[in-house]
């Protein structure tokens, strides 16, 4: 492990529903804002979620050279398109003179993108037979020719991101999508680190996008009575670690960075954000719906992660403070969540984790689903930066059972050399990283 | 010096049947299973042929353990290709889990145990949500949303959602089998599996774990994701056609590809861990790359970014191109698919590409999508296991000098197998097996 290449991040950009631009929103974050509000797109008046974090007033073609080349891209693609020019903008990748666009890949873990609520349902309701109860389907086809739109349809592949992206820039090495719910993104750095460790690049584009803010998704998730329905009270009601919590809160956007090689930012001189040092992943192996009570795959994760980077969870730095200085939670403000996470950390760093920083910036931006753990990554590199640790908001009646420290409310400046970030996603995927200041 | 990593179990599920067995069997005798699709009537469609399980002998009920089988009713297609290509794939591997009852196996110990899976964009169940849909129509015939968000939606189970993410396949899988390892889901359309295998190996080498499960599975035999291949104009017109003239890989009358379900799941391991437990290697897993053709045409695929996963590959290996003895192409039937997937070759095996057996498998699964590479890595392990080439089936007429046209099962001197991927998307991937010595 020693001997393996180091990684580090060169550039970061987001596109999320406090804005779309990275320094902006970074000041709205530790300022405690939030932008949740009643749902535009689409009439959920009646839904039992009415509200949600909406991206708002983007226009992805700003952040393109030529809009000829990517067609009609679908929302998820949209939003990486802008979140990766903002990243790579910023990694001075594209003065570079003698860039081998072989050596660069891209590992997104982008979510699939969004169905065509209104044609699906005339084209299925077209060809409904209501005494047979189902749908023919020649009628079908004819009808799907009549409503749906067909390059529109192929966007909404999960590998179109990545692809629009290759695209965009010009890249071809190796290129993945992993859609591993709410842990893609975060997945998808720790496997862009292993690709850049073992040499098949030099340069990897990493990060996700999502939008799951439509009919079907918002049905989804309310079949499944995990998101918030505190409809009375949009901005109070992600409100992760507080005894009131009752669901997350839709969120959207791309969070993408530029990470590289160490010896390939130094040979050119670029800003480095912070050094990729660990990375874990498990599956809890335990039920579709629940994640495992203990906490295993979130703990097992958490272990393999620091071990990856050779940090001892148990042991203090020399000068006191534990070796993980901030943890930038999953924190989705579901009950289950916040208390299994918080076991986990606890089972992890054992007597130190009350002395740990851990927030969740979902109690302002909402769940971004596949792109949440990249926004919380960059949200990271941004404290590692200012040292300045933003704070978990609406978090006025704590849970006594959750007794680490959420930074509630307001933010507080520390000294922070390494974050460890975590991802949990539907199913028991378990992802975290280690980044520590460079 | 590098950790070897090897192939013990292969669990292909397709058209073709269930397991390697079926598989090669059909391959050898050169029996097709493409048909026309009964799935659903897809007579509005100019390709109606396809390659579909026999939905009768393949029920997935029957294979997950008794304590699990309430899961099946939230599990779709997709899932139910996975599940069943697990129980093969591990059955075959002679290892021991939870969700396989083996009188004699090698415990494995689930921290070590991963799983990495191919899965493609699943489309819900028409049927199923245009029956909730149906209940909330308004006076003009379509959903009014606000009866729909009242009580449109209790027509759908409160687990729908679950039924449908990609990363479900590896999730249920995961749950039976107890493999608690490092665990992920690739979508990348049909380069999914390789990626998927490529990836498990690289784990496994650096140590995280002793063995995974991989590979891919999709089914695109439902109406939205049928209509999506004919919208990407990748179905052949297939009108007055019998099933076997359909798919004709690299032949200039090309007409297009069939879809098909299937796909499954292979035991990639670290032969160290293999042969400590008394298990056999089918084949070593030399080398793996991937590459993007980032200016692709829509179909995916150019020459020269094929050519550069191919020879990455071979390098990681630490090979020359002069070791690959036969090559399992995507092989779709696409022309401007297969025209990348020619000149690669004979870009990277000069003279010696008309030499090459190729080894085509869409002629008889149909192009299984996210699942395809399963059943590519599946075959090449075999033909070096048993030394010997499967038949090739092929109505067109192949002009390239290439060994594309049809031909016999054969015994054959195979050092390794190079497999190839070319994915809608433009991801290209290209993985090496070598015969275990």
């Amino acid at each position: 492990m020693s001997d393996r290449r180091r990684i580090v991040v060169t550039g970061a950009g987001w596109v999320t529903p406090m804005g779309h631009e990275l320094e902006s929103v970074w000041q709205r974050l530790l300022a405690g804002e939030t932008d949740v509000a009643k749902i535009d797109r689409f009439d959920a008046s009646t839904f039992p979620t009415t509200f949600a974090s909406q991206v708002r007033d983007y226009d992805w073609t700003g952040f393109v050279e030529d809009t000829a080349r990517h067609g009609q891209p679908g929302k998820h693609t949209q939003f990486a398109l802008g979140a990766a020019r903002q990243a790579w903008n910023a990694s001075g990748l594209g003065d570079a003179s003698d860039l081998d666009r072989h050596r660069i890949g891209i590992y997104l873990g982008a979510g699939e993108g969004v169905l065509d609520f209104s044609s699906y349902q005339r084209t299925s309701l077209d060809a409904w037979q209501a005494e047979a109860s189902k749908v023919d389907t020649v009628q079908w086809g004819a009808a799907a020719n009549r409503f749906l739109d067909g390059p529109g349809e192929i966007e909404q592949e999960p590998n179109m991101p990545a692809s629009h992206i290759s695209r965009e820039f010009g890249l071809r090495g190796p290129v993945y999508n992993c859609l591993t719910a709410c842990a893609a993104s975060t997945q998808a750095i720790g496997e862009a680190a292993s690709i850049l460790h073992r040499g098949d690049a030099d340069v990897m584009i990493s990060g996700g996008t999502h939008t799951m803010l439509h009919v079907l998704g918002l049905t989804g998730f309310n079949r499944l009575t995990a998101m918030s329905t505190r409809n009375d009270s949009p901005k109070t009601a992600s409100r992760p670690f507080s005894r009131s919590r009752e669901g997350f809160v839709m969120g959207e956007g791309s969070g993408i960075i530029v990470m590289e090689t160490l010896e390939h930012a130094e040979a050119r001189g670029a800003n480095i954000l912070g050094e990729i040092r660990g990375f874990g992943s498990t599956a809890d192996a335990y039920r579709i719906t629940d994640m495992h009570p203990e906490g295993r795959g979130p703990g097992d994760a958490i272990i393999q992660a620091l071990t990856d980077a050779g940090i001892d969870p148990a042991a203090r730095m020399d000068d006191g403070r534990p070796p993980v200085h901030y943890i930038s939670a999953h924190g989705t403000s579901t009950s289950e969540n916040d208390s299994i996470e918080t076991r986990a950390v606890k089972r992890a760093f054992g007597e130190l984790a009350p002395e740990i920083p851990m927030t969740s910036i979902k109690s302002m931006m909402g769940h971004l689903i596949c792109a949440a753990g990249a926004v919380e990554f960059i949200t990271c590199l941004m404290i590692l930066r200012d040292q300045e640790i933003p704070p978990t908001i609406n978090l006025h009646d704590p849970d006594p059972e959750l007794d680490l420290d959420y930074v509630p409310n307001v933010k507080r400046a520390a000294k922070v050399d390494t974050c460890l970030s975590n991802s949990f996603g539907f199913g028991g995927q378990n992802d975290t990283l280690v980044v520590s200041r460079f | 010096m590098r950790r070897r990593t090897i192939i013990s179990g292969a669990g292909p599920v397709s058209a073709l049947g269930i397991g390697i067995e079926a598989h090669w069997d059909a391959m050898c005798q050169g029996r097709s299973g493409l048909r026309t699709l009964t799935a659903f009537d897809a007579s509005w469609y100019p390709c109606q042929i396809a390659g579909e399980l026999d939905r009768e002998a393949f029920k997935v009920r029957s294979i997950v353990p008794k304590s699990y089988r309430k899961a099946v009713k939230v599990m779709c297609r997709d899932v139910e290709l996975a599940v069943g290509g697990a129980a093969e794939a591990i059955r075959h591997a002679n290892l021991q889990t939870p969700g396989i009852d083996h009188e004699e196996g090698f415990p494995i110990d689930p921290h070590r145990l991963g799983c990495h899976i191919g899965a493609g964009l699943i489309a819900a169940d028409v049927d199923e949500l245009t029956s909730a849909l149906a209940a909330s129509r308004g006076e003009d015939g379509e959903v009014d949303l606000g009866t729909w968000g009242t009580t449109g939606m209790e027509n759908l189970t409160p687990l729908w959602l679950l039924k449908y993410l990609p990363n479900m396949l590896a999730c249920h899988v995961t749950i039976v089998h107890d493999c608690r390892g490092p665990s992920n889901t690739i979508t990348c359309a049909e380069s999914s599996s390789a990626l998927s295998l490529g990836e498990s190996m690289r784990i496994i080498e650096r140590g995280s774990a002793d063995a995974c499960l991989t590979g891919g599975a999709e089914s695109k035999l439902n109406p939205l994701n049928y209509y999506r291949q004919y919208c990407a104009g990748r179905l052949a017109d297939a009108r007055d056609l019998e099933p076997l003239d359909v798919v004709r890989p690299f032949a200039s009358d090309a007409i297009g590809t069939a879809v098909g379900e299937g796909g499954g799941l292979m035991v990639i391991e670290a032969l160290d861990h293999c042969l400590e437990r008394g298990g056999t290697p089918m084949a070593e897993v030399l080398g793996y790359a991937a590459t993007q053709s980032p200016d692709h045409d829509g179909l995916g695929a150019t020459a020269e970014d094929l050519v550069a996963a191919m020879r990455n590959a071979i390098r990681s290996a630490g090979r020359e191109p002069e070791c690959v003895d036969a090559i399992v192409p995507f092989g779709c039937g696409i022309p401007a698919i297969d025209a990348a997937e020619a000149e690669a070759i004979r870009t990277v095996f000069g003279d010696r590409a008309s030499e090459i057996e190729l080894v085509t498998t869409v002629p008889f699964t149909g192009n299984c999508n996210a699942g395809n590479g399963t059943i590519q890595i599946a075959v090449a392990t075999q033909c070096l296991k048993t030394q010997s080439l499967p038949a090739r089936l092929n109505a067109g007429t192949v002009e390239l000098d290439l060994k594309a046209g049809p031909c016999d099962a054969r015994e054959a001197d195979l050092r390794t197998v190079l497999v190839l991927s070319a994915s809608q998307g433009g991801q290209n991937t290209a993985i090496l097996l070598g015969r275990h010595e």
